[in-house]
């Protein structure tokens, strides 16, 4: 679901290169370049290496757009020629009845295996191609492609690509690019002999998290380990204290990364949660249809996306609120026709909603199949932000946060600032009294119902773009759920909101240690242990009215 | 007779009890002795189906006492239940000995499959019978011991005891779930091949299996009883009904409270450990919130304080849930769930409380 | 604690470790002739102080009346005795040697404090005899309850009670049924079966005619004496009908005590006719 940033880039890039390739074979036929582009034929055709170098020299002198796709064929021995032909071929797949593709882009079967050959290089030549390929991308206008261009090279660096960015060194403008270029010519200077040029290098790789300044660190390291000559151990401590400085930071960002992780389940968990927190903390209703609830919000989405299969990219935008509004409808639904003959005997409540939530499974199961459904998701949802080498923001999970976020914000305005929260309030406090001054209460529960309800459909649809649809779906979010209300403190939205994120990151941090299972029991366990411990949550109501 | 004493005002108990000993005499008549193709003939898979359902009543009748008389809604003694089950289990994998598909004269064959060299310590034991049948009792007490003596000591109550006892119920399943934990994992523990000696194939212990499950049913239920018509039942209900007047007065709350879960609890275990050799297979799924509801509802169906209605429930729901999911397994949980909210609507006490409201009517015209 | 002298400890056979040892409140002890000592209570909700510096005193076999306009904190003040809610500080000391305030509920019950709440408060689904039978002192472990049958003389001591709150005609009614008078007069019952030496009485007559007033009030007069009384009511004419003319009524207001002395004393004090007059 996630498309690395960095990938994408690079199909990008050789997809708008062989839309040029193709167009330049259409349209250029016989003109200059493509003239030129003969001669580079011809000599990669030729039997000495000496040919095929010059070759390259002049695709270089001409720089055009195939330049670079050419090179990397030939890296990736990619490029044949026909025997008879004397022409180019591309072959993904060396075999007879496979394709061949001609540089205008001409598709021919291969007849015969042995008509065609691969176009072979040596290692000079290959170093030849990779410093042309670090060149071009160097010399390229996008600051953003040069440091990326910079960071290839880091893999393997050869003379040729030292010279290549001393020389774009001198004239480089950017920062980061220029910082990236330092830390890959002291990757390379670590393989030097010469003790203040490592020293130096070790400096300049202190804190660098690229993978290849641990590895060239590493390796010094082991290199020098057996070397007793006081420069050489003193560079190998030098080299320890640089590597220990970049794994502290390492594992800073893999906490980092935990939060991250932590927070958007969390969210995951609050969004569920805090419709929950409305109905239970509100009406002191136990819904256990809630799950359900949330599964046909889920729904929603799903059939939102079938109703407009050309607009997936607002699909989820016209589904929040429609699914506010199913879930809603639902939640009045059981309200009006269940819960409110209930009111007052609270384990019976939690028994009628569970039959509901029971007939909503077998109903959705009956309508849609008992199978999963798939959500797509929107690509603007897709992909990541790379902070830097080892943290990078998914970016499903920033929108799940903030999303969760503003349910939140919205949540609390609709309760401490409208008509309608004020009204919710005085009933939750002392229900008697609201309606002797003339708060309908009958419309109030109704709301609210619908409100917690409607929330719970919004979750669904966030849920929609994390995990599979289906019918079970609602069953495994309830317990969560009343596990954030029942640890945050009945009747507190804050202490929802804070009950969540906290399990969300607990549970994150337990993972790695106990395992994506045992977390979840370890969590309930300690919430079991806590409610014994605190039965009112993390931010009890105290009082009269509390004490009931 | 003390024994029969404990049945004195209790008409729904007397007549359980006849019905349990005609059953007890009969099925194993109709089974062995009259030829298959008669009428009468009773085939080995209904007495089998009788039988869970009779393991089943006595789980009800164990939910009855903590719900019915104490007011405490629980929503995980499918737990206890389960892990009576798992002993009984244990117990009948040991047996297995070196008839497994691997052959291991000590290690079950999911062991053997996940490479395990020596029986964990917790499977010590288990091949005497005698042990097992601690166990079974042991194991659910303890968990409910501690687990009440946490709750009810902090006075938790109302909807956070059953939701934290169905997260309990909850957290042992995907515990169990785990091939780590040396239960067997997502399959559990099956293919059982005998019961102290006894074939599980043979009709003969599957007659014997119903019987015991009457026996064991009569024998809970005759316990039940026997706590309630005791002034602990009285205090049972007081508690139900106004839990701090009875601390004003100086009862131990949450003592009767976890002395009548933990017996619960037992009985619940027994239960599952007889469910077992009867269906043939245990496994997490045994833990799941929604099996531990269901047997709260086939309570409220039959009428809840009544013992005697948590078996005709139990026997009531289990039935239909045969018939349903053989015939028309779309609409089982469609019915399953209406039940579930008529029954809370439209007859808060069940069945027993429906004909004894009719019989009522009856008798004083109005 | 050091690690060497805890091991000490686990070998030592003789060594008795505290939880082991049944909490045993000690015996009662009124030789100063004070039962009840509330001294410098103070107890907030969410910064509200439902009860603020309370010092207040009740003598062995005394019949005290509080009176007090609504929230001056009497409920508060019993939930504290009774072991419900804990103050914030002060100290609340059941003769000279128990404290309340390291006892929950049902100790505090059977170290000899009942109490009757402003609803009457009976279980509906036992009879009247059971209800009584409950509420009767004894031992309240779950073995002994599990075994418990009346002897005769307990059976005995019920009819008499019965007879007193005037119920022998509803003995195996279930108690759900009663009226509310007879619902407060079995509460009364219950409370004289748990043989407490000190009664906290909410609001007794709330709900009553006259008659059943006057009633009560001869039988919390009756019960002076043997046991100490202490009333919470409303109901001006019923408490200077309790309190006549030598008995110490105190006047409750904003959580502390406001006067204190004989009802015609308290009547005049002109703090409290501000309080009840002055709004």
């Amino acid at each position: 679901m996630t498309v690395n940033f960095r990938t994408l880039h690079r199909y990008l890039l050789s997809c708008i290169v062989i839309f040029f390739l193709m167009s330049a074979g259409f349209s250029m036929a016989g003109t200059a370049p493509n003239a030129k582009l003969d001669e580079v034929s011809r000599l990669l055709m030729s039997k000495t290496f000496d040919d095929k170098s010059r070759a390259l020299d002049v695709l270089v002198e001409q720089s055009q757009p195939r330049t670079a796709e050419l090179l990397h064929l030939l890296l990736d021995s990619r490029l044949y020629y026909h025997k008879k032909e004397k022409q180019l071929y591309i072959i993904a797949d060396y075999d007879t009845g496979k394709i061949a593709i001609d540089l205008a882009g001409a598709e021919q079967l291969i007849k015969k295996k042995r008509d065609y050959k691969k176009i072979i290089l040596n290692n000079n030549l290959r170093g030849q191609i990779n410093r042309i390929l670090a060149e071009l991308g160097l010399n390229s206008n996008d600051p953003q492609q040069r440091e990326n261009a910079v960071r290839d090279l880091l893999k393997d660096i050869t003379p040729d690509t030292v010279l290549a960015l001393k020389a774009r060194f001198t004239i480089e403008e950017s920062k980061k690019v220029r910082e990236m270029i330092r830390i890959a010519l002291a990757i390379n200077d670590m393989k030097s002999s010469d003790e203040v040029l490592i020293s130096n290098a070790i400096e300049q790789l202190n804190g660098s998290l690229e993978q290849e300044s641990r590895g060239a660190l590493v390796t010094f390291i082991d290199a020098t380990e057996t070397l007793d000559t006081p420069e050489a151990s003193a560079l190998n401590k030098q080299a320890q204290i640089a590597l220990k400085g970049i794994e502290d930071k390492v594992q800073y960002y893999g906490w980092l990364e935990t939060l991250y992780f932590g927070l958007s389940l969390g969210s995951v968990l609050v969004l569920a949660g805090i419709g929950l927190a409305i109905t239970f903390g509100v009406m002191g209703v136990i819904n256990m249809a809630h799950g359900e609830l949330i599964m046909i919000g889920a729904y929603t989405t799903y059939v939102i996306q079938l109703l407009m299969p050309n607009h997936i990219e607002w699909s989820i935008l016209v589904a929040i609120p429609a699914a506010f509004l199913v879930s809603g409808l639902v939640g009045i639904a059981i309200e009006r026709g269940v819960i409110r003959f209930l009111y007052g005997r609270p384990l019976e409540t939690l028994l009628a909603t569970f039959g509901i939530s029971l007939i909503l499974q077998q109903a959705v199961r009956s309508i849609f199949s008992p199978l999963n459904r798939s959500v797509e998701t929107p690509e603007w949802m897709s992909g990541l932000i790379q902070i830097n080498p080892v943290f990078s923001l998914t970016l499903s999970r920033l929108y799940i946060i903030v999303f969760c976020l503003m349910v939140f914000v919205a949540l609390l305005l609709v309760l401490k600032k409208t008509a309608l929260g004020l009204q919710v309030r005085a009933v939750s406090q002392n229900r008697a009294m609201a309606r002797a001054m003339g708060v309908r209460s009958n419309r109030v529960d109704a709301l609210t119902f619908g409100l917690g309800s409607g929330v719970a459909g919004i979750a669904g649809v966030a849920l929609s773009q994390l995990t599979n649809v289906g019918p079970n779906m609602g069953q495994a979010y309830i317990i969560d759920s009343f596990m954030v209300v029942v640890f945050g403190g009945v009747g507190n939205l804050w202490g929802t909101l804070v009950a969540g994120l906290t399990l969300g990151v607990a549970n994150k941090v337990l993972e790695p240690w106990a395992g994506a299972v045992l977390a979840k029991v370890l969590m309930l366990i300690f919430i079991i242990l806590f409610i014994q411990k605190r039965p009112r949550g993390l931010f009890p109501q105290r009082g009269r009215a509390a004490e009931g | 007779m003390r024994l029969l004493n404990i049945l004195k005002n209790d008409r729904g108990g007397q007549i359980m009890m006849l019905v349990l000993l005609i059953m007890a005499i009969l099925v194993p008549i109709f089974n062995l002795m009259v030829p298959e193709n008669h009428p009468l003939h009773v085939p080995t898979y209904t007495v089998t189906l009788m039988g869970k359902y009779l393991t089943l009543a006595l789980l009800a009748v164990a939910v009855d006492l903590v719900w019915g008389y104490l007011g405490i809604l629980t929503l995980g003694h499918g737990a206890f239940f389960a892990l009576g089950g798992y002993a009984m289990g244990m117990y009948l994998m040991r047996q297995i000995g070196d008839r497994g598909v691997y052959g291991n004269p000590e290690l079950p064959d999911f062991m053997v499959f996940l490479d395990w060299k020596e029986l964990p310590w917790f499977w010590q034991g288990f091949d005497q019978f005698w042990f097992a049948a601690i166990m079974i009792m042991l194991v659910p007490g303890l968990l409910a011991f501690i687990f009440g003596w946490l709750a009810f000591r902090s006075r938790v109550s109302g909807v956070y005891l059953s939701i934290i006892t169905q997260a309990m119920t909850y957290a042992l399943m995907l515990a169990f779930y785990r091939n780590e934990m040396g239960f067997g994992g997502n399959n559990g523990l099956t293919d059982f091949k005998d019961l102290v000696g006894f074939s599980l194939q043979e009709d003969t212990t599957r007659i014997a299996l119903f019987v015991l499950s009457a026996v064991a049913l009569a024998i809970g239920y005759l316990i039940c009883r026997y706590l309630m018509n005791s002034r602990l039942g009285r205090v049972c209900i007081a508690v139900r009904d106004s839990e701090s007047r009875a601390r004003f007065m100086g009862y131990r709350v949450e003592n009767v409270k976890l002395w009548i879960f933990v017996i619960s609890a037992m009985l619940a275990g027994v239960a599952g450990a007889l469910y077992v050799p009867q269906v043939g297979i245990i496994n997490p799924n045994e833990f799941s919130p929604i099996n531990s509801i269901e047997i709260v509802v086939w309570v409220a169906v039959g009428g809840r304080a009544t013992l005697y209605g948590a078996v005709i429930g139990a026997l009531l729901i289990n039935y239909a849930k045969t018939y349903f999911t053989a015939e028309l397994p779309e609409v089982w949980l469609f019915a399953l769930g209406g039940i579930f909210v008529l029954v809370t609507l439209l007859l808060p006490k069940g069945v027993t409380g429906l004909i004894a409201g009719l019989k009522r009517h009856k008798e004083v015209p109005a | 604690m050091s690690i060497i002298s805890t091991l000490e400890q686990i070998t030592d056979r003789h060594h008795v470790y505290p939880f082991l040892v049944p909490a045993q409140a000690p015996k009662l002890d009124v030789s100063h002739n004070v039962l009840l000592y509330l001294e410098d209570i103070t107890v907030s909700f969410d910064g509200f102080k439902a009860i603020n510096n309370l010092n207040m005193y009740i003598n062995d076999g005394e019949l005290r009346c509080i009176i007090g306009p609504n929230g001056a904190g009497k409920t508060t003040m019993m939930d504290i005795i009774t072991g419900k809610t804990q103050p914030d500080s002060g100290s609340a000391w059941f003769g000279q040697t128990i404290n309340l305030l390291e006892m929950d509920e049902p100790a505090i019950a059977q170290a000899g404090i009942g109490r009757k709440f402003q609803k009457p408060t009976v279980f509906e689904e036992l009879s009247v005899w059971e209800n009584l039978e409950l509420a009767m002192a004894g031992n309240r472990n779950v073995w002994s309850i599990l075994n418990a049958r009346l002897n005769s003389e307990q059976s005995a001591m019920l009819l008499e009670t019965i007879e007193l709150i005037g119920l022998q005609a509803n003995t195996q009614m279930l108690a759900g049924r009663l009226s509310h008078g007879q619902k407060q007069w079995l509460e009364i019952g219950m409370l004289l079966m748990q043989k407490p030496r000190l009664l906290l009485v909410d609001e007794p007559v709330a709900g009553m005619t006259h008659q059943e007033m006057d009633r009560t009030a001869e039988l919390l007069i009756s019960l002076a004496g043997r046991h100490s009384v202490v009333v919470v009511e409303h109901d001006m004419d019923f408490v200077r009908n309790l309190a006549g003319k030598d008995r110490t009524v105190t006047v409750l207001h904003q959580g502390s005590v406001l006067s204190e002395g004989t009802m015609s004393k308290v009547q005049q004090d002109p703090k409290v006719v501000e309080v009840y007059l002055g709004e």
